[in-house]
């Protein structure tokens, strides 16, 4: 069983820095600032996620393993939402809505 | 051990890009990147005390406060832009900064092995104190007369600030920022994660006494919550000559202070606690503490009044 | 399982680092506020490794605050730039 978790954990958190690095490869590739905000935002939160999922496998109690998702979730939120406004700010040279 | 020396490295490269950055947006920018790897550093350094404190005051007030001058400087730049220091004036405050550099290193390098500490005896007495993380036992019962200061020092750098508007503004209210969307993404952001940040900042201010955590950073989380509440339009700023606004701001320091004169007669000496309910009492300084000191760091990075109040 | 999470937690950093260097150098103000952004997300990645490897819960509470400083300083950025842009406070 533990050798179980331990596969699903390394797996997991593999996948999560595999996703970390598509996106930092798409930072440096893409031509503009928009389509770099893509690549920083899904890839980075989705290897997050990932990473979260892998310590999910390894984390002790209810509580630890909730605190976990909730960091994830937060960083989602607040990702998601501060691209928005980078995005905006970079497309209208400037002003935020 | 590589992860640590990358971290190393990663410092260095970020100081030096910095400190050769001229736009003055753009270094900001990079101070907060530094702050976020210093508190890897620090996590690394098992010291999440001081991680969790660099994470919200070094990197994430500070860069807001550092934010502000910059948009406050823009106009001052380009004029300033131009100018070029003479070789003899850099070379001199680059052998300085060396020179300090080279002090400290050599401190560090010096200790002897190992390092002189006051943590056993720290955590012989702990008992008395009520708390369990020593962190909070030194900052609240054994040096409590630092923190004391400091949250007086607060007030003075507040009170500093305000005397920089005009006469005719005193008593008014903060910039706001213009044309702010009522609908929108800022809205939306600021309606969700206020109130997750709200409980976050009482989370951490409450597990202060058995885990890292404590005032300081709790009340930071909140005044970042509240200004991003101002800075997404929901509220505007209270006028600096509100009553209950510098009651707020005074009532943290005054409880402190006024327990601390009570300990001449309970305990024998200013700030001493007795140990049966040494804990109350420092929960008691701490709650009116976290409001003094968050409303004090939400006023300093709204700046200085600039507008009239209604 | 320590060993292999330093390292992930060593990678995700080097990485970012090499993201940082880009977005740092990336001409205009909009490129440069992604820096607290991808920071944010990767470190909050290695801060949530190194509590696992370190046995450190409370780098989880300091990924917390990471993850709510950053999108404050984000946002306050955001305005920042646009109040730069159209002359100052």
């Amino acid at each position: 069983m533990r050798l179980l978790l331990d596969g699903l954990t390394i797996l997991a958190v593999g996948a999560g820095a595999f996703f970390f690095l598509a996106g930092t490869v798409g930072l440096l590739r893409f031509p503009d600032t928009l389509s770099r905000l893509h690549a920083l935002t899904k890839a980075d939160n989705l290897g997050l996620g990932l990473i979260v999922l892998g310590l999910l496998f390894q984390a002790e109690g209810l509580f630890a393993a909730l605190k976990l998702i909730g960091v994830w979730l937060l960083t989602l939120l607040a990702g998601a939402t501060v691209t928005q406004l980078f995005a905006r700010a970079a497309r209208n040279g400037g002003s935020p809505e | 051990m590589a992860l640590d020396i990358f971290l190393g490295l990663l410092v260095l490269g970020l100081a030096v890009w910095i400190v050769s950055t001229r736009d003055t947006l753009a270094a900001a920018v990079e101070f907060v990147a530094f702050g976020l790897v210093v508190t890897l550093v620090w996590v690394r350094l098992a010291a999440p005390d001081v991680a969790l404190t660099e994470a919200a005051l070094g990197s994430g007030l500070t860069g807001g406060l550092l934010l502000g001058a910059s948009t406050r400087l823009a106009r001052a730049e380009t004029a300033t832009s131009g100018e070029r220091h003479g070789a003899v004036l850099r070379l001199s405050a680059a052998g300085v900064c060396a020179l300090i550099s080279a002090a400290i290193a050599a401190l560090v390098i010096l200790l002897p092995e190992p390092a002189p500490t006051l943590a056993p005896e720290v955590a012989a007495n702990i008992a008395a104190t009520g708390l369990e993380n020593p962190l909070p036992a030194v900052l609240m019962a054994y040096r409590a007369i630092d923190t004391l200061l400091e949250v007086v020092v607060l007030l003075l750098a507040l009170l500093a600030m305000w005397s920089l508007a005009p006469d005719h503004l005193w008593s008014g209210l903060p910039w706001r920022p213009d044309a702010v969307g009522r609908d929108g993404v800022l809205t939306f952001v600021a309606q969700l994660l206020a109130p997750v940040g709200i409980l976050v900042g009482i989370h951490i201010f409450w597990i202060g006494s058995v885990a890292p955590g404590g005032e300081f950073q709790g009340a930071t989380i909140l005044a970042a919550m509240w200004i991003l509440v101002t800075m997404a339009g929901l509220r505007d700023m209270p006028p600096m000559s509100r009553r209950w606004l510098r009651v707020v701001l005074v009532i943290g320091p005054a409880v402190f202070f006024a327990i601390g004169l009570a300990g001449f007669a309970i305990a024998g000496s200013f700030l001493g606690y007795p140990p049966s309910y040494a804990k109350q009492l420092i929960l008691t300084i701490e709650i009116p503490l976290t409001l003094s000191i968050a409303a004090a760091l939400a006023l300093l990075i709204a700046g200085p009044p600039e507008r009239a109040a209604q | 399982m320590a060993e292999f999470m330093l390292a992930a937690a060593g990678f995700v950093l080097a990485v970012e680092a090499v993201g940082l260097i880009r977005i740092l150098k990336g001409p205009g103000d909009a490129d440069r506020v992604m820096a607290t952004q991808l920071l944010g997300t990767g470190g909050i990645a290695a801060l949530l490794l190194l509590a696992q490897a370190m046995d450190s819960p409370a780098a989880v509470d300091v990924a917390l605050t990471l993850g709510l400083l950053a999108a404050f300083v984000s946002i306050a950025f955001v305005f920042g730039i646009a109040q730069s842009r159209t002359g100052g406070a």
